[in-house]
Parts: C-alpha cells; structure tokens; sequence
C-alpha cells in the first residue's frame, strides 16, 4: 500500500538531519561505487587480455625442435626430428584430433617475400596451408574464395591474400580477383581475399598459397615447417597437445624424456591461467567490495539506531496515540531501505558513468588493447542492488526491534 | 464505562516484588469526571496506565465499554488506545517539528483517515478549545496553558470513550490550571468520561467523584453533585 503520509514523515526526519542522512548514505554510495569500478575494470582487462588470444585459444602448434640428447633404441644423441606427410597422416588417425594443416613457410619463419604485381610490389609473409587452416584459424572470405581441396591436390598455382596486401598491390576500387602476382618469381593467380581474426594485423598481411603447390614449387617437398591442429569439440587442447607429441615422439624414436625434440604450443594453458587470474580479481573484487558495503550498512544501522534512541519519546507518543508496532517497525525499515537504496543506486550510476568516461578516454588512445570496454554487465548491477537490499533490511533489523520495544510509559515519562 | 475488580499490579522480579496496586475494585459510570487523588508513590500513574491500556496488570479483571482488556496483543492493544482513549499528559508531549494542526490530527492518521479530514477535524477541535488562531504554530510557539489546550483537542480528535490524564495541569500557574480545568469541564458537559490524577485540591473539588489512592489500595471514593 502507498502511504503519502509515511514517505512525508521519512522525507522530513531526512531533512532535519541533512548532513548526517548525507554521510550515512556516502558509505553505502563508495561501496557500491567500488564495487562497480573494480569489477568493471576487472572485466575489461580480461576481454583485453582474452582478445590478445584472438581465435587461436585451442590451437596447438608443433614443429621440430632442438637435437635429442638421450640416447634411444640404439641410437645416437644429436639428432633432428623431420617432419614429413606421413607424421601428419599418423596424427589425423588421432580420434581427438579436430581441424589441422601442415605449414610451410616461403624463407623461412616470419620472412618476408619480395612479391611484385605490374608496376607495384611490396613484402609480405607468404605461407604454404591446407584448406582446413581457413577454418581452424577464424579467417573468414572477404572477396572470391579460400583455398578447397582441389587446389591443394592438384597443385594450383593460386594465392588467397590479406587486405592489407590486396590495398597495396592493387588500385582502391580493383579487383584483385584473378590478377597475377609474382612470387619469388613464379605467377600466382590470385582467387579471393581473406580477413584474418580481428586486432591480429600480421594476419592481414598474409599471402596464403596451397602448402602442396608451394612445396613443389619452392623446393620444400622434404619436410613440413610445422603443424597447426585443433582438437575436436569438447576436447582439451592439453589432452590432444599430449596425445599428438607422443604420436611424433614415437614415429621418429625420441626417449619419452626427451622433451624439446618436438616443440609444442597451445594457447589454452595460458588462456586458462589468465581467465584463473581474473576469475580470482573478480573475486577479491566482489570480497573488497562486499566489505566496504558492509561497511557502509553497518554505519547506516548504527546511525539508524542513535535515531531511534534521540526518538524514542516521539515513538513511545506514537504508541501511546494508537501506532502498532508493525507500523513502527515499517517506518524504520523504509526509511533505512531507502538510504541504502538511494545511495547504492547512486553509487551504481555513478559508478558506470565513470567507467564509460574511462573507456572513451582510453578509446581514443591507442594500443591500450588491454583496455577493452570497461563495462559491467546488468547481471551484476542487479545482484549489486539486491546485496545492498538484504544489507540494508539486515541494518535495520536492530534498530527497528529497538523501536518497536519502546516502552511508552518509560518514554512519556517526566524527568 | 470502567469496571476494574481486585485488580493487582507488581513490580520487579519473583523474588524481590514491589506490590503496588493491591486489589483495586472501581466502577466508573459513562460521563463521569473522576479525579484520582494519593501521594507520591502510591500507584496513581500505575493504575491511570493500566487503564490507558499502556501498562499490564498481574491479577484481577478491567472492562472497558464491555471489552475485556486482558492479555491484549500489542496490536490489539495500540488499536483500543487508539479507538477507545484519549490521553493529556503533564508535560503535553507535542511533536516539536509539527504544528498545532498536524499535532492535533496525528491520532487521526493511525485510523487511516485521510490527511485533508484530518486536517478538518483538527481544525475543529483547535476551534473548540479556543486555539483557531494558532492552528499554524509550532509548540514553542506557544504557552504552557495553550500547549495543554492542543493537547486535550489531540485527546478529543478520535471521539474517544474516555479521556486520561495524568497530572494535567501539573506544570501549569494557577491561572492556568483554572482555565484548563474549565475546558475538561466544558468537554465533561459534552458527555465524555474523563479521568483526572492529580495533585491539586481545586481539581479535585472540580470533579464529581473522588477516588484517594493510599499504597495501592482505595482508600475510600466520594462523589458529589456536579457543580455545574
Ligand atoms: N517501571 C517501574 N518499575 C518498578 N517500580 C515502579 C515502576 N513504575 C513505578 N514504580 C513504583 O510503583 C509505585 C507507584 O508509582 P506511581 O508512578 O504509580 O506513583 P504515583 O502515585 O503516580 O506517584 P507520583 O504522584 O509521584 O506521580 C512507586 O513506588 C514506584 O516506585
Ligand atoms: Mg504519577
């Protein structure tokens, strides 16, 4: 029921005390302030630094790595692992095993090729795969098509490329779509371009080229640069990263222990160390913060209770006059309700104000990919208000029992 | 009205009990103007209480308008105080931040009346107790004598059966208390059952009926014709 009369009553007592209505209600209003600041900047350090994992948080990568140096089977230390077709044929028996590519890079790993088209020309990585790498990786088709199976059997002498490189070679509003490129002096045709994942700008520069072609053609048939493999929904990348390096370690007689012959990455480990670590910010937020409300109500209950102990004459007239007690105790609940209320709502829009000033502050510098929109999501806000209700109902339980149990007779009585 | 037999009120714990109001046996007719008389100590404060329904009594009955007041809920027992009894303290206890008018219609406002009939009613009883004009002031605005007035109109504003008041005019001049008595007089020729304790011999004589307190017990009642 709306009672006018209740929240005239509540407004006045809150006039006659400004300054000590306006100090309670501050402890309520930093808290809840705190509260959205910590978790907001918590969040957005984490999609920042999630965001830096770009797609490629369950992709392991594996490549040859140092020369064993425990003897096995009979044979020496010193050795190199190759890897050749048939490690890749033996890992894709794997049942965990998802998407994969055999890489082979043109140079090197991380050269740049000098690649010339008519009169303009530039340098860009330039990458032998296999038409799963399109998927495996998150590229998606700007224009023409990605590499299929066909052009990596029949060896096609056709590239896919980068944004970056189509704005380079080619005059803004050119279709790249069928012009030739050289590279390291054999034409190309070029069939599509392909955006790589979002924020990776060594992606758009890319120059990707069937491995089969690039292989043959640039003399690498002998060995395979490195892996690309993505495990199957569902399945750890950790799981398969293990799984795969035993297949190799084996095929190729490396001492179990012999662990940096075959190099192995995967970005889940670190992605989950990461996501453990602002799980656990996010809790020391919530902790810190719970406490400063805490805080916060404890001061409005204590204010709450010296009010009922300056009042407890009115209260005992109150009674005498044909107030119940219920009513009593409605009044001192509302109007603690409403500090904390007011005050934490306060602190929440304050709170998210601020964070959307620090954003577009931040926004408009520049590499502060760390940064990513500082926000907290409606969720929380509103598990935010409902802890700041049950705190402020706790706060006035003490308070509002105490008005309750005002004896009129004591209260009325002359000094 | 007011029908109170071997009523008994203690003190303090098991072992060390202040028996104060010791089998109290009264009748108070609808309309009367009781003044409750005693010394200091002797229980008038405890039994005008019990009577406002504010305090508890141990043994014994009260029935008030036919109602047994026994083992009330503290629900029950605002809803009775607030129907049933109108209250005139010494000290006026008015509502320092509220004026005359809202002073008076507070009472109002727990039977869920209205703020503008409140108002109204309020109004009218200022009028009636010869305060029209200080309907907007605030306590401190006025005197002792006119407190008390606001007081008696905050006591009348619900219609009560019976009006209680403790040494009413205890803190008033002797002018003051003259005029005061004047207005219970007036509000008595009205009808109302009125309950005065009190210290004062002319208050006392003022009334139809003399109830003497002595440790707890009636030590005797004598009523008169109403001078009026
Ligand atoms: N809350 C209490 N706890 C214990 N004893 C009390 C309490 N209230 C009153 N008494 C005792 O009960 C007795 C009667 O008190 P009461 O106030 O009724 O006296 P009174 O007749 O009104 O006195 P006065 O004329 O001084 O107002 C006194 O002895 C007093 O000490
Ligand atoms: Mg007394």
């Amino acid at each position: 029921m709306f009672d006018l009369d209740r929240w005239r009553e509540i407004l006045f007592t809150f006039q006659q005390h400004k300054m000590r209505t306006l100090l309670t209600a501050f402890g309520v209003f930093w808290g809840i302030f705190m509260l959205v600041m910590l978790l907001g900047v918590g969040k957005s350090l984490q999609q920042g630094s999630v965001k830096n994992f770009g797609g490629h948080t369950n992709t392991i990568w594996m490549w040859s790595g140092s020369a064993t140096q425990i003897p096995y089977k009979g044979l020496p230390t010193g050795r190199r692992v190759t890897l050749k077709d048939g490690d890749l044929a033996a890992l894709r028996k794997l049942p965990e095993l998802g998407l994969s590519s055999s890489v082979n890079n043109l140079g090197g790993w991380m050269v740049n090729q000098y690649i010339v088209r008519k009169s303009k020309s530039g340098t860009f990585p330039t990458s032998g795969v296999e038409p799963e790498i399109f998927t495996l990786s998150g590229y998606t088709m700007l224009q023409g098509r990605a590499i299929n199976d066909l052009d990596f059997k029949e060896k096609r002498k056709i590239a896919v490329i980068g944004p970056t490189v189509a704005d380079i070679l080619f005059e803004p509003g050119e279709s790249p779509i069928g012009e030739e490129l050289e590279i390291g002096g054999v034409n190309f045709t070029v069939i599509g371009v392909f955006l790589g994942r979002e924020d990776d700008q060594e992606d758009q520069e890319k120059i990707l080229l069937p491995n089969s072609t690039l292989r043959t053609t640039f003399n690498q048939t002998g060995w395979i640069g490195h892996f690309q493999l993505a495990p199957k929904p569902g399945i750890n990348a950790a799981v398969l990263e293990q799984k795969a390096k035993a297949v190799i370690m084996s095929r190729h007689h490396i001492h179990p222990s012999d662990m940096n012959v075959v190099g192995t990455y995967n970005a889940q480990k670190d992605f989950d160390k990461v996501n453990g670590l602002f799980t656990g910010i996010k809790v020391f937020s919530w902790v810190v913060a719970i406490g400063t409300i805490i805080a916060g109500v404890v001061g409005v209950g204590n204010i709450m209770l010296i009010i009922v102990k300056e009042r407890t004459r009115e209260i005992g007239l109150h009674k005498a006059l044909g107030a119940t007690p219920s009513h009593i105790i409605g009044t001192i609940l509302m109007e603690t309700l409403i500090i904390t209320l007011i005050s934490g709502y306060l602190g929440l829009a304050v709170g998210v104000f601020c964070l959307e000033g620090l954003t577009s502050f931040l926004g408009q510098q520049h590499d502060v990919d760390m940064f990513a929109n500082a926000e907290i999501d409606f969720t929380t806000a509103l598990l935010a208000l409902a802890a700041l209700v049950v705190a402020g109902c706790f706060a006035a339980i003490l308070p509002a029992s105490k008005a309750a149990s005002v004896d009129p007779i004591v209260a009325l009585q002359d000094e | 009205m007011i029908q109170l037999s071997n009523l008994h009120k203690y003190y303090g714990d098991k072992n060390r009990q202040l028996h104060v109001l010791k089998g109290i046996d009264v009748t108070i007719e609808e309309g009367e103007l009781t003044a409750i008389m005693g010394s200091s100590g002797s229980g008038k404060s405890t039994l005008l209480n019990i009577l406002g329904i504010l305090d508890h009594f141990d043994e014994g009955r009260y029935l008030l308008d036919q109602q047994e007041i026994t083992k009330l809920t503290e629900k029950q027992a605002a809803y009775f105080r607030n129907k049933f009894i109108g209250f005139v303290f010494q000290s006026f206890n008015l509502l320092s931040f509220k004026n005359a008018t809202e002073n008076v219609a507070l009472p109002l406002y727990y039977q869920k009346v209205g703020r503008r009939e409140r108002n109204k009613k309020a109004a009218e009883l200022l009028e009636m107790v010869g305060l029209g004009d200080r309907a907007e002031h605030m306590p401190n605005q006025l005197s002792g004598g006119q407190k008390q007035r606001v007081a008696i109109a905050r006591a009348l504003v619900t219609n009560p059966r019976v009006i209680l008041a403790d040494e009413p005019t205890g803190a008033l001049d002797s002018k003051t208390t003259q005029e005061i008595m004047q207005l219970f007089k007036e509000v008595h020729g009205q009808g109302k059952t009125i309950v005065i304790v009190t210290h004062e011999k002319e208050i006392a004589d003022a009334c139809e009926r003399l109830i003497v307190l002595r440790d707890g017990q009636i030590a005797n009642t004598t009523s008169k014709v109403s001078p009026l």
